[in-house]
């Protein structure tokens, strides 16, 4: 019965959550609340393993969640639940669009919703440079920098564009090279 | 076995995802629009602006788009079990012995170091986007204003504005162009 109670609660997280992985995080504290099956403890912790391990954070959120409140299958239905709902609304919106792709409507939106995506990702990755980059609150110019993240990031530029024999290889390549650096100069000050 | 191959690919793109459905761009471009053609730069772009403003993990509904639009339904429902799987996997085995996980000081600096890595990969990824999608003085006006609202929302008022917001607003500019008679692409 937990089970279905489960894929339900994590079906309504899906659909009402607009926006990405964080957006379910209050459907979570109010779930927490209503069911017991976790604390807002609990929610802090599955967040921190959610954003330090791969995979969408909505999804790793619902499979830990699930998980704590009934143990593997737990996970497993909560994650198909939180999916349930993008893949029927998905589904229904890409076979409206194939009828209307070729319209001229259509093609007209698109054309100006492709430089606002391109936007709003290039914005997301604005908040990541200045949290990777700068150190909040420092008082001096030259101490807000993080030189060893800047290092990094240079290299990997490099890496990715200029230098021919790395610049086409796998991004996970590039993502394990930065875990090791990370790890050995103590970027995340521990 | 084509079918075993949307589970293979989107099951890489899950695991190379860190942070969030913006860091697994340059694994679906490689992956998906270099490499296998399942979709273009302009669609991963289209999918994205539908996907901000449907309901649901913006990377299953990026999944879910390409596996229909190369297989139908179930090529959609696949590629999305493909991607959550990495995270079926991981998170049961770290949630069943090892609590403090993100505690570890290994696991915060090599946290760290994958954050500098996404920053650069998202980069890389926007120049490539950039291409398919800034052609005119128009599209150039597009990008620019929503990139420096969104950049003064944060950093000027500390408000996170909606991206559903400005993805209604240029397809109804879009819409409104296109009933003035202009003669878009």
């Amino acid at each position: 019965m937990i089970y279905l109670r489960l894929f339900w609660e994590f079906f309504k997280t899906g659909l009402f959550s607009v926006g990405g992985g964080l957006a379910t995080l209050p459907f979570l504290y109010g779930m927490g609340e209503k069911t017991g099956w976790f604390t807002t403890a609990d929610v802090a912790d599955m967040l921190a393993v959610s954003e330090s391990t791969p995979g969408g954070i909505g999804v790793n959120m619902a499979t830990y969640a699930g998980y704590t409140a009934a143990g593997v299958p737990g996970g497993i239905i909560a994650t198909l639940g939180l999916i349930t709902p993008s893949i029927l609304v998905i589904l229904l919106v890409a076979v409206v669009l194939d009828r209307f792709r070729r319209s001229r409507v259509v093609q007209n939106a698109f054309y100006l919703l492709r430089p606002c995506s391109t936007a709003l990702i290039a914005a997301a990755g604005l908040s990541v440079f200045v949290l990777v980059l700068l150190e909040p609150g420092a008082a001096a110019l030259l101490s807000l920098v993080r030189w060893k993240a800047l290092a990094l990031m240079t290299v990997l530029w490099l890496l990715t564009n200029v230098c021919k024999p790395t610049k086409k290889l796998h991004p996970i390549v590039f993502i394990a090279f930065s875990a090791l650096c990370g790890i050995v100069l103590g970027l995340g000050g521990a | 076995m084509q079918l075993l191959e949307m589970i293979w690919t989107f099951f890489k793109v899950g695991i190379c995802t860190f942070g969030g459905g913006y860091a697994m761009l340059p694994v679906i471009q490689r992956e998906v629009v270099d490499r296998k053609k399942w979709a273009t730069q302009e669609e991963i772009l289209d999918y994205y602006a539908v996907g901000q403003c449907t309901p649901g993990v913006i990377a299953v509904n990026t999944a879910t788009f390409v596996g229909y639009k190369h297989a139908g339904v179930l090529g959609g429902v696949l590629c999305s079990l493909g991607f959550v799987l990495p995270s079926l996997l991981i998170i049961l085995c770290i949630a069943a012995v090892l609590s403090n996980f993100a505690e570890l000081a290994a696991v915060k600096n090599a946290f760290a170091g994958i954050r500098v890595c996404v920053c650069v990969l998202i980069l890389n990824s926007v120049v490539k986007l950039w291409k398919s999608a800034v052609k005119d003085r128009l599209t150039l006006c597009v990008f620019l204003l929503v990139f420096a609202a969104m950049a003064a929302a944060k950093y000027g008022f500390g408000v996170n504005l909606s991206p559903v917001l400005f993805v209604l607003l240029s397809a109804v500019g879009g819409l409104v162009l296109n009933a003035l008679g202009k003669e878009l692409k």
